[in-house]
């Protein structure tokens, strides 16, 4: 038991039935493959990125571990439960968070919310009350805590749903983009915050992402999938050295120049003073390359771009 | 059992946030309250009009039919309060928020009952309640022990089936969103047409409202049983018994049918 993957998919698909217009009156039926024989399992305990493009299948997927939506095909074990057929139970088990819809009681402070999700979900009162310590400390939620959800900032907010989610202490945690809008000083508390949950009880966590950064901070490893298959399944580590590797300097200029002939990168694209230098990280360091630049011309402005998820999906079809 | 009490518990407490919730915005809270009392007693105005009219109306008195007024009206606004919300359903399908309530370890209805509930549409039990209170007083009904058992029985069960024919229709609507307006019709019109004795409804519309709707157990059989008149389908008298009965079946049939619409939607998405 111990040993069998707490998420355990295996050629799973999910066809919707989608009616088209087709001239004035009738409607055409047309099958969506949204999950086309997705084979993923997931050992208790780790921490996995689930990324690719929208409308790629993350959503479809995360609903079916959830129970929330019938697979059409394939088998689903969400910790030993078929999660369609035993939903209520294993919803006491999964803890969930949607980036964009919360489970907050908007016109409540958060402590309501909190008290409210503890007689939902049946927690102890002792248990609950020790929880919610926690996580008050660990998210610094405390001055928050009576404040109504509508006025909190959507950093802050994120900060209440993520203890929303954990406070009937879920095996797993499924988390749809939980860093979509988020500040950067936001985003990093809730990486933290996740990776302490992860390492203190062992939460398997499950993530959709736009964001690499996520990935490469908190995931040991990462599945990508586009058009309903997985395309890639391996260590952040791996992906990141075959794929992730080339960075964009952006820099702008005190004059409106001709590309810069820098040694270590490729100006890829110019407009007025502004120049786009690609590099390659393990080449040379974004650091060294600004002093190349700088050692030049004078520069006003710079920002350092990520690979984004893709850039990355380009990348491994064109390998 | 132990476990639905649980879960009702949970509900009062959802409930409650709901109205702390509320009575943030509580001009329009009493405002809508007033507006809801004051729409309520229009209904009344019309059967006041008839009896300006005539003396009776199907052999039932002003009185007798204040009585039948008041038990459906309260258990419809019961109803209403308690149930009528469900309707929402696709407003939280569209909005994707019935997911969460999916996700959580609790009856979907209760969830959606308790997430949606008003409290000001207590203003649509208010007059019906007055009203029963008249008619308990001045009508001719035979009091005996039963007579005091079977009314909170009928208003209890009352609930319960136009409860029920909240949660088919707003079930329907899992299917097609377009059947909104025939769910009100056989809601709203349920309501209206369970406060007059359908004597005065054609013989099509009299079966329609005790076989498929069973509306004419809500008030009109019970009512007839306190009042000692005769039933008038020729039926045996303790026929207003059967109405917990009825309300057992239309609860069953409403949660089967709500169970097997929230499949539908897990199984399309939409």
């Amino acid at each position: 038991m111990a040993d069998e993957p707490i998420i355990d998919v295996r050629g799973l698909g999910k066809t919707f039935a989608v009616r088209r217009k087709a001239g004035r009156v009738r409607r055409r039926r047309e099958d969506v493959v949204a999950v086309a024989g997705v084979d993923l399992q997931i050992e208790r305990g780790a921490m996995v990125g689930y990324i690719g493009p929208n409308g790629a299948g993350k959503s479809t997927t995360i609903k079916m571990l959830t129970g929330i939506l019938v697979p059409t095909i394939g088998r689903v074990r969400v910790d030993g439960l078929e999660p369609s057929r035993q939903r209520t139970e294993l919803a006491g088990r999964i803890g969930v968070v949607f980036g964009q819809r919360s489970q907050l009681w908007w016109d409540l402070p958060l402590r309501d919310s909190f008290d409210l999700l503890r007689h939902v979900y049946r927690v102890p009162a002792p248990r609950h009350a020790a929880n919610l310590h926690r996580f008050a400390e660990g998210l610094d939620l405390g001055p928050l805590l009576d404040v109504p959800v509508r006025q909190l900032s959507l950093g802050q907010r994120m900060r209440g749903e993520l203890t929303a989610a954990l406070l009937h202490d879920p095996t797993i945690l499924l988390l749809d983009e939980p860093t979509i809008g988020l500040d950067v000083i936001s985003k990093e508390a809730v990486r933290e915050f996740l990776v302490g949950v992860n390492r203190e009880q062992g939460t398997t966590v499950l993530l959709t992402t736009h964001d690499l950064t996520d990935v490469e901070r908190l995931c040991d490893r990462l599945v990508i999938i586009d058009r309903g298959t997985l395309i890639e399944d391996s260590t952040v580590a791996g992906i990141t050295e075959q794929y992730g590797t080339e960075r964009t300097l952006v820099v702008d200029l005190a004059e409106p120049g001709p590309a810069l002939v820098i040694d270590g990168a490729t100006v890829t694209r110019v407009e007025g003073p502004r120049q786009w230098l690609r590099f390659r990280r393990d080449a040379i360091s974004a650091s060294e390359l600004l002093s190349r630049v700088t050692a030049q011309v004078e520069v006003r402005d710079l920002a350092v771009e990520e690979p984004d998820i893709e850039s990355i999906v380009r990348a491994i079809y064109s390998r | 059992m132990a476990d639905a009490l649980v879960a009702l518990g949970v509900w009062r407490r959802l409930v409650g946030a709901r109205v702390r919730a509320d009575w943030q915005y509580r001009t329009s809270f009493v405002l809508f309250l007033v507006s809801q009392t004051l729409i309520a007693t229009l209904d009344l105005g019309v059967i006041a009009a008839i009896f300006g009219q005539v003396d009776s109306l199907a052999g039932w008195s002003g009185m007798e039919v204040a009585l039948l007024f008041g038990l459906a009206g309260v258990a419809f606004g019961l109803a209403d309060m308690l149930v009528s919300q469900v309707e929402l359903a696709s407003k939280h399908i569209k909005a994707g928020t019935f997911d969460l309530f999916l996700l959580r370890p609790m009856p979907t209805l209760l969830q959606l009952s308790a997430s949606e509930f008003a409290l000001r549409r207590l203003g649509r039990v208010i007059q019906p309640l007055v009203v029963l209170a008249v008619a308990l007083t001045f009508a001719p009904i035979r009091w005996s022990i039963e007579a005091v058992l079977l009314i909170p029985v009928t208003i209890v069960s009352g609930v319960a089936i136009f409860g029920s024919v909240w949660v088919v229709t707003s079930s329907v609507s899992f299917w097609t969103v377009e059947s909104q307006e025939l769910g009100n019709a056989f809601t709203y019109g349920g309501g209206l047409a369970a406060q007059y004795p359908i004597d005065v409804l054609g013989t099509w519309l009299r079966r329609l409202f005790t076989f498929v709707v069973p509306l004419a157990f809500v008030a009109y059989l019970p009512a007839a049983r306190l009042l000692g008149r005769p039933e008038p389908l020729g039926w045996p008298n303790a026929v207003a018994w059967a109405t917990p009965v009825v309300a057992l079946a239309c609860v069953l049939v409403a949660r089967a049918l709500w169970a097997l619409a929230v499949r539908h939607h897990s199984s399309t998405g939409s």
